[in-house]
């Protein structure tokens, strides 16, 4: 062991090398971020400006997050000009002109969300740290869609989230800088009720198997709302641990509850199983209280869909977008989306092309990219030909208001793509909501102030 | 100096020295450049290879010295974030309470975790941990979150509302963390011709504790309670059948490498106020040992080392995609660029898991000293070429290569 004495020489030597280590930063004439830009975060300089598409590229919504971006990057594609201009010569607003954003040409980076709320912050950062991202879009759940979302609030981006149901996204935890196309659980529920009942009548006894985490709980509670407002009956909810792969011992109970519908809120695999599950017991040819069993799966989408095959004949669901919608704007986002990669786009694909071109419109319209401009070009900004028909962005809390629609698993589907058929478009006037509605943070939730950072 | 021996002062003085300058060291690139997206010298990133170096030196005490694997040692992590942001929300935005907080709720948590874990070595002692980092990690993510009792705030990460106590918070003081009103985000640029450096406060926080933390472990590496914990590992039975009880030892080996763990989760959510119990996913443990592999187990630098290469692959190897392959290529014909394209594509992007697999097997297989061994090679290597020419940069080329 060596002694550690302090000597006056030692002493002087290290007070000197420490006073010249703080005063190393002064010596550089550099400048302060905000006062060499114009006075919001990421400012873009020179001819481009670069957006950060933040997906899911491993982990359970894998295919989820690949399809966001391939819609992403025909977003950018159109922006620039190239391509056929897909749904910019459909869409209402015509402050887009195919030259850029504000005749910026853009550029995209891209990150991996692994549908971790820590990867996703990480890799948000990078974006708006390294690459002087000035907006992020994308992602494939709620928790993602929150954290980012709170990240893009105290950096001064704008946040377009990406496929996001929670309620919380635009409920409690909504932020100035934070925007939601996708639906949310209560349209879902407000959406299914009356085709449920019209399908299944109004004295049912529902059965939930609900994923135990905040969007499984939200779509829950939006569900059981709107389906007891109806005159049904729930007779159990039960929470399911996420990482579950079998469902069999949540199924048996089912058949001895006496209840004569099974709810599933579950998504991507966690739905594949349950539902294939639920098949095995041949719960659809049972009978109960002298009605036929049914199976409703709230939230849908193609890709699980496509990994249920079989099981999904005739179950209900509901959806924010389908590809066989018939209006201008679709039809033409997928003829672009079909002919550049020789499939139907899916519901996260659409959701994502929609918001880029609407921040892109948003920003033309607002004539800065300043996040505070953008914000308040795209409050209770109302639009058309995008692929959901008539939408209204709303300013109190940046909620997109659009027909929902309830799909059904097709009974003799034609292709591996029209799976799933659309029973209903529910008109929106249905599934609004107030802004301080309780299962939305009530009076409490605040956007609170936009955020231009710097 | 301050009771080290002059190799291990130098060791220091070069992680002082890196430390320090790691906001250029880590742009070595202009930033117009294509190049430019090798650059690691963001904030954010930085402070992770700065945290990640934390939690894996620790990580190594236990690990490196004692030969116990842990494979639970993300849940103290992920505590210690927890402890963090909830001091956040109740007291105020002053990261030094909730360090102080997260280094002591790690440490609980560790003694009861390690006490009843430690009665088993070996692969049982590993499954142990295991167990209870996921036990851990599922009570973060849905027991503890349900509305009525909501601790955790489960998949969305707990994080600071607007209407929590806070009862320290004054107007004036930054709305995210800080150290006594300096912002943890506060940047000091400096453009400097094609390049711009990144002064961080929050970064420079992290670099200091970074230095005490690997000080205080090189004293534990040369202290008699180091050299009882090397004991362990060499022979536990033998030590046990010379009347020596090594519970104790263990045990306090365990606490020390989950306080370690435990500033590193506090440090995490100084950064980023934000907690998610996907950091104590066993995916995470898996991380560490990984690093602590990777770099060299039992050394001192090389969980550093290993954990930078980790962080490294996973942020900036991730963000490579076809567009920029394609860019890298283009000034090759349009057949040949495809081709290329075609071959680095699986290895870049979302495929960076599988480069980092590779590079991980090539380095346990002809490296199982890990990086530091690497060096170690480098340095002989030169050594032995310098000694042939003559011999007269011997001392200089001795004090280049990392010491163990």
């Amino acid at each position: 062991m060596s002694k550690n004495i302090l000597t006056r020489r030692g002493l002087m030597r290290t007070g000197a090398a420490a006073g010249a280590g703080l005063a190393m930063p002064t010596i550089f004439t550099g400048q302060v971020w905000s006062a060499a830009h114009s006075g919001y975060t990421n400012a873009p300089q020179g001819s481009t400006v670069t957006l950060g598409f933040n997906v899911p590229q491993t982990g359970p919504y894998a295919d989820e997050g690949a399809d966001e971006l391939l819609a992403q990057q025909l977003a950018v594609e159109h922006l620039n000009g190239e391509g056929d201009g897909g749904c910019l010569n459909t869409f209402s607003s015509k402050a887009l002109k195919g030259n850029g954003i504000l005749g910026k040409k853009v550029q995209y980076v891209t990150g991996d969300t692994q549908t971790k709320s820590d990867a996703a912050r990480a890799s948000a950062k990078s974006m708006i740290e390294k690459d002087g991202a000035i907006m992020i879009n994308g992602g494939s759940s709620s928790g993602v869609a929150v954290a980012v979302q709170g990240l893009c609030q105290e950096a001064g981006v704008i946040f377009m989230a990406g496929l996001t149901h929670a309620n919380d996204t635009t409920g409690k935890d909504r932020k100035a800088n934070g925007f939601r196309h996708f639906f949310n659980a209560y349209m879902s529920g407000a959406a299914l009720a009356p085709v449920l009942a019209k399908e299944m009548g109004s004295d049912r006894r529902a059965y939930h198997l609900t994923a135990d985490y905040n969007w499984g709980w939200t779509q829950e509670e939006s569900i059981v709302a709107s389906t007891e407002a109806l005159g049904w009956e729930t007779v159990n909810t039960v929470k399911t641990p996420l990482a579950s792969t079998d469902f069999s011992s949540y199924i048996t109970p089912v058949l001895n509850s006496g209840a004569d519908v099974l709810v599933l809120n579950h998504y991507g695999g966690n739905m594949v199983n349950s539902l294939s599950n639920a098949i095995q017991f041949d719960l659809l040819s049972k009978q109960v209280n002298g009605k036929d069993f049914k199976i409703v799966v709230p939230l849908y989408s193609e890709l699980m869909a496509a990994g249920a095959g079989e099981n999904i004949k005739g179950v209900l669901g509901s959806m924010n977008y389908n590809w066989q919608l018939d209006n201008e704007g679709s039809k033409q986002f997928v003829k672009s989306f079909g002919e550049k990669y020789g499939k139907p786009p899916s519901n996260s694909a659409q959701t994502c092309y929609a918001q880029v071109l609407l921040y892109a419109d948003a920003c033309e319209r607002a004539g800065t990219f300043n996040p505070c401009g953008v914000a308040e070009a795209l409050e209770g900004f109302e639009f058309d030909g995008l692929g959901n028909g008539k939408t209204l962005y709303r300013a109190e809390d940046h909620q997109c208001f659009k027909d929902v629609l309830v799909v059904r698993g097709a009974e003799n589907p034609t292709s591996a793509y029209d799976t799933l058929e659309i029973v209903e478009i529910t008109p929106v006037d249905q599934v609004m909501y107030a802004p301080d509605h309780p299962m939305f943070g009530g009076a409490e939730a605040k956007l609170g102030e936009c955020n231009p950072g710097a | 100096m301050l009771g080290l021996s002059s190799k291990d002062t130098a060791l220091l003085i070069i992680v002082a020295l890196l430390a320090l300058l790691a906001p250029v060291l880590l742009n070595p690139f202009p930033e117009a450049s294509a190049m430019a997206q090798f650059n690691a010298g963001y904030p954010d990133l930085m402070q992770r290879f700065v945290i990640y170096g934390i939690f894996a030196i620790g990580f190594n005490i236990l690990f490196g010295l004692t030969g116990y694997l842990s494979f639970g040692h993300a849940a103290f992590l992920g505590v210690g974030s927890y402890a963090a942001v909830w001091m956040f929300k109740l007291l105020s935005y002053n990261v030094v309470p909730a360090i102080l907080l997260s280094v002591v709720v790690a440490g609980l948590f560790s003694v009861l975790i390690g006490y009843i874990s430690l009665r088993r070595s070996g692969i049982y002692f590993s499954i142990l941990t295991l167990a209870f980092a996921q036990m851990s990690f599922a009570l973060a993510y849905s027991v503890l979150s349900n509305p009525k009792f909501n601790l955790t705030n489960g998949e969305t990460g707990l994080q600071v509302y607007t209407d929590d106590p806070q009862i320290f918070h004054r107007a004036g003081l930054p709305d995210l963390p800080h150290f006594f009103g300096l912002s943890m985000r506060s940047t000091y640029t400096v453009d400097m011709g094609g390049w711009s450096f990144d002064f961080n406060a929050g970064y420079y926080l992290c670099a200091i504790i970074l230095l005490v933390a690997f000080y205080m472990s090189i004293r534990i590496f040369n202290s008699p309670f180091g050299i009882m914990l090397r004991a362990i590992k060499s022979n536990q039975q033998r030590l046990n059948y010379t009347g020596l009880n090594s519970r104790p030892y263990t045990l306090a080996a365990f606490v020390i490498s989950g306080m370690y763990a435990g500033l590193a989760g506090g440090l995490l959510a100084a950064m980023d106020p934000l907690a998610g119990a996907e950091r104590m996913q066993w995916t995470a443990s898996g991380e560490v040992v990984l690093m602590t592999i990777l770099g060299g187990a039992g050394t001192l630098i090389g969980p550093i080392l290993g954990a930078g290469f980790i962080k490294y692959f996973e942020n900036i190897f991730s963000k490579i995609n076809d567009n920029v392959l394609h860019q890298w290529f283009s000034f090759m014909p349009d057949g040949a660029e495809d081709f290329l394209v075609a071959i680095v594509h699986p290895f870049v992007g979302k495929g960076w898991h599988l480069t980092l697999g590779i590079l991980f097997m090539l380095v346990v297989i002809f490296l199982p000293g890990g990086l530091v061994e690497g060096g170690q090679r480098i340095g002989r290597f030169v050594f032995r070429r310098n000694n042939r020419k003559g011999g007269g940069l011997e001392p200089d080329a001795k004090a280049k290569q990392p010491a163990e």
